[in-house]
């Protein structure tokens, strides 16, 4: 298989599974005749047809409530927000529905969604299109967030989350989507929803990132290896919700510092949860206080200052190191 | 250049049987007369059940609930007329459509009582819980309509309850909006019952009607009677059969009248008058379907008096089977989150446990 990025490789999660289960259908905005504005649905109208692959009208309520109509019916909806900063519209249906038909009938209906989202900053858009607002979704229960971060893992966790019973907010860092390649096996790959993958073993410090921050994390690990000859345990948290705080506290039990790199901003954000999950989990075997870095509770600057806030690999390096020296 | 009209509309209301209960012969629909009388008998129990509910929900038996006196004939109809296949999606205010559509009076009591195994009914009988968020519904029974047309399924439609709030909703105008771009088999029926808690219907919208919100997304409208049990028959049964041959979707708007409060927490007497609600009971659906039974030689008041009797049995039954659920384990709610429980709910669990002391 050549070398893909994230587009095309949950591009091709959609066709796979499209192509081997009839009742898996995509519909959003724009995502038909024009392919998704960042083309992720290409080709899929051409292969199944208006039926699979359905231009909506404008609204973001009717696009995630139609889809759990369809769910409770039997079919695998794959809705799109055209962008996150539009999603909000239809958090009621998220939250008034699609979370709670299992709970309300106690198991009797489930409704099998998967709602896709491009999200956060780095591609230089308008107002609303460069948020990060994973912890909002995360506080729902019932409702799985998952954050891939390459190419390879975007498919593998797509295929996971449209085969899920349980409705889905999949959350794809637009900034990643064609910043780089990655070898994506042909053979099928599915990744567990629910569970944080070690990307790097290490010994002295775990570092834990997610979506966009993934780069510039490596980097900067990479940067503490050559530099301070350190060994870093780099964590990608993949699904915010239900947080495998067990790979997290297992992590830090082993190295005893901790470092979150969140791109959303500080208060109430996933980065505080791992930090609880840490405080539960594994408080007496911590050499410092766990260290967040995040964005500020700042609205999103417009794309003209929006990098200025977000944590880059030179932040990253500079709270690894604190963190190694206290 | 002149001006020219590009669009011309209408909206039709129907009533057949009238106020006082008399027929309009020319519009009589054919309905056999146990059809007849099986629908009064639907009504019947749907008027003696809230009724029950109220006197429990006083007693602190159950807890608050939406009474529908006054409104059976603008959902228990429509229930009636649904087929096996056909799905029924409500709000919160039908509990008799619900009762006609496999219910039992016992889960019905459990739902208001505060027990979401009040939802669980065996089987598939295409008959969602109950939606207090307000218009939420519609845009699910859109899905389904897709779904059921999507899936090939012949001869299938949704019936979609709403009240006059919701028309006021965004959802309304989605869940219309893609019904008709989507051409699905819904059949929305809009109870007008003339209040929205406090809100009147004047100050709901500056519409004249609520039918003649489907002109804008060109779906066909009707504004029926509410209180006319034959005027509804006829208006969903055509509605019916549009949907299940192809013919996309329908909004009826059923004018009816919330003879009682909002839900058993609300005081109406706070924003409504006396005469008012005096001047609805007399346009009361089942006074006025009783003299058209009576009227075709269909009933009289022993058959009356035996019926109140046996609905009354059968709520008796239903609410001691409804008393003898004492025992509810509270921590279901842990195992119906996800499919499959996380460790993280399981640790949440067993504390959970724990705290409660077992």
């Amino acid at each position: 298989m050549a070398k893909l990025n994230m587009v095309q490789a949950i591009n091709l999660a959609l066709e796979t599974e499209m192509a081997k289960d009839e009742s898996v259908i995509v519909l959003g905005e724009d995502v038909g005749r024009d392919e998704g504005v960042f083309r992720v649905t290409a080709g899929l109208l051409e292969k199944f047809g208006e039926s699979r692959v359905i231009d909506t009208p404008l609204a973001e309520s009717a696009i995630i409530g139609t889809s759990i109509g369809m769910a409770l019916a039997g079919m695998k909806p794959v809705g799109e927000m055209q962008f996150s900063g539009f999603s909000y519209l239809m958090v009621h249906q998220l939250e008034g529905h699609a979370s709670r038909f299992r709970g309300r009938s106690l198991g009797e209906w489930n409704v099998p969604l998967v709602i896709r989202m491009p999200y956060g900053g780095g591609v230089r858009a308008l107002e609303h299109h460069s948020e990060s607002r994973e912890g909002l979704y995360s506080t729902i229960p019932g409702v799985k967030v998952v954050i891939p971060s390459t190419p390879r893992n975007a498919r593998a966790l797509l295929l996971a989350a449209i085969r899920d019973p349980d409705p889905v907010i999949f959350m794809e860092p637009k900034r990643s989507y064609r910043a780089f390649r990655e070898e994506v096996p042909e053979e099928e790959e599915i990744m567990e929803i629910g569970k944080a993958q070690i990307v790097q073993e290490g010994s002295d410090i775990t570092v834990i990132a997610w979506g966009a921050m993934m780069r510039p994390a490596i980097k900067a690990v990479d940067e503490i290896k050559e530099k301070l000859g350190k060994s870093v345990e780099l964590i990608d948290l993949l699904t915010m919700n239900p947080m495998d705080g067990l790979t997290v506290a297992e992590s830090v039990k082993k190295t005893g510092r901790c470092v979150i790199v969140q791109e959303a901003p500080k208060t109430m954000g996933i980065a505080s949860e791992v930090i609880a999950q840490i405080n539960d989990r594994a408080l007496m075997y911590l050499e410092a206080p766990v260290k967040r870095l995040t964005n500020y509770d700042v609205m999103t600057p417009y794309f003209g200052r929006e990098m200025n806030y977000v944590p880059g690999q030179e932040n990253i390096y500079k709270a690894i190191e604190e963190t190694l020296n206290y | 250049m002149p001006i020219k009209e590009v669009g011309h509309y209408s909206v039709s209301y129907l009533q057949i049987l009238d106020a006082s209960g008399n027929v309009d012969k020319e519009l009589e629909p054919k309905i056999s007369d146990e059809d007849l009388l099986a629908l009064y008998r639907g009504m019947v129990m749907g008027r003696a059940v809230d009724q029950r509910m109220l006197n429990l929900q006083r007693q602190g038996r159950i807890g608050t609930f939406a009474p529908s006196t006054g409104q059976e004939a603008a959902h228990i109809v429509p229930a009636f007329l649904m087929n096996d296949k056909d799905w029924f999606v409500g709000a919160f205010r039908e509990t008799g459509a619900r009762l006609l559509r496999g219910e039992t009076i016992t889960q019905t009591l459990l739902y208001y009582n505060g027990f979401e195994e009040g939802n669980k009914r065996s089987g598939n009988r295409r008959i969602l819980p109950v939606s207090i968020i307000v218009a939420g519904q519609a845009l699910h029974a859109v899905g389904i309509g897709y779904a059921m047309k999507y899936q090939g399924e012949k001869d299938t439609s949704v019936i979609c309850i709403m009240g006059d709030g919701a028309t006021s909703e965004g959802d309304f105008h989605e869940a219309l909006n893609f019904a008709g771009v989507w051409n699905v088999p819904v059949v929305f029926i809009v109870q007008n019952n003339q209040w929205a808690i406090s809100l009147p219907r004047e100050k709901q919208t500056s519409s004249k009607t609520l039918a003649q919100k489907s002109i804008a997304f060109d779906i066909p409208g009707i504004q029926v009677d509410g209180n006319d049990p034959l005027g509804m028959y006829v208006a969903t049964k055509e509605a019916l059969e549009r949907a299940r041959t192809g013919g996309g979707p329908t909004l009826i708007e059923a004018v009816t009248y919330r003879l009682m409060m909002h839900t058993t927490a609300d005081d109406p007497k706070k924003y409504r008058q006396d005469d008012e609600v005096e001047g609805w009971q007399a346009k009361d659906p089942l006074i006025r379907f009783k003299k058209y039974l009576e009227d075709k030689g269909l009933w009289d008041e022993q058959k009356e008096e035996a019926l109140q009797g046996a609905t009354k049995e059968e709520i008796d039954a239903g609410v001691k089977a409804f008393e003898e659920f004492t025992e509810l384990p509270p921590e279901a709610c842990f195992d119906h989150v996800f499919a499959k429980m996380t460790p993280e709910l399981e640790e949440q669990k067993q504390d959970f446990l724990k705290r409660k002391g077992s």
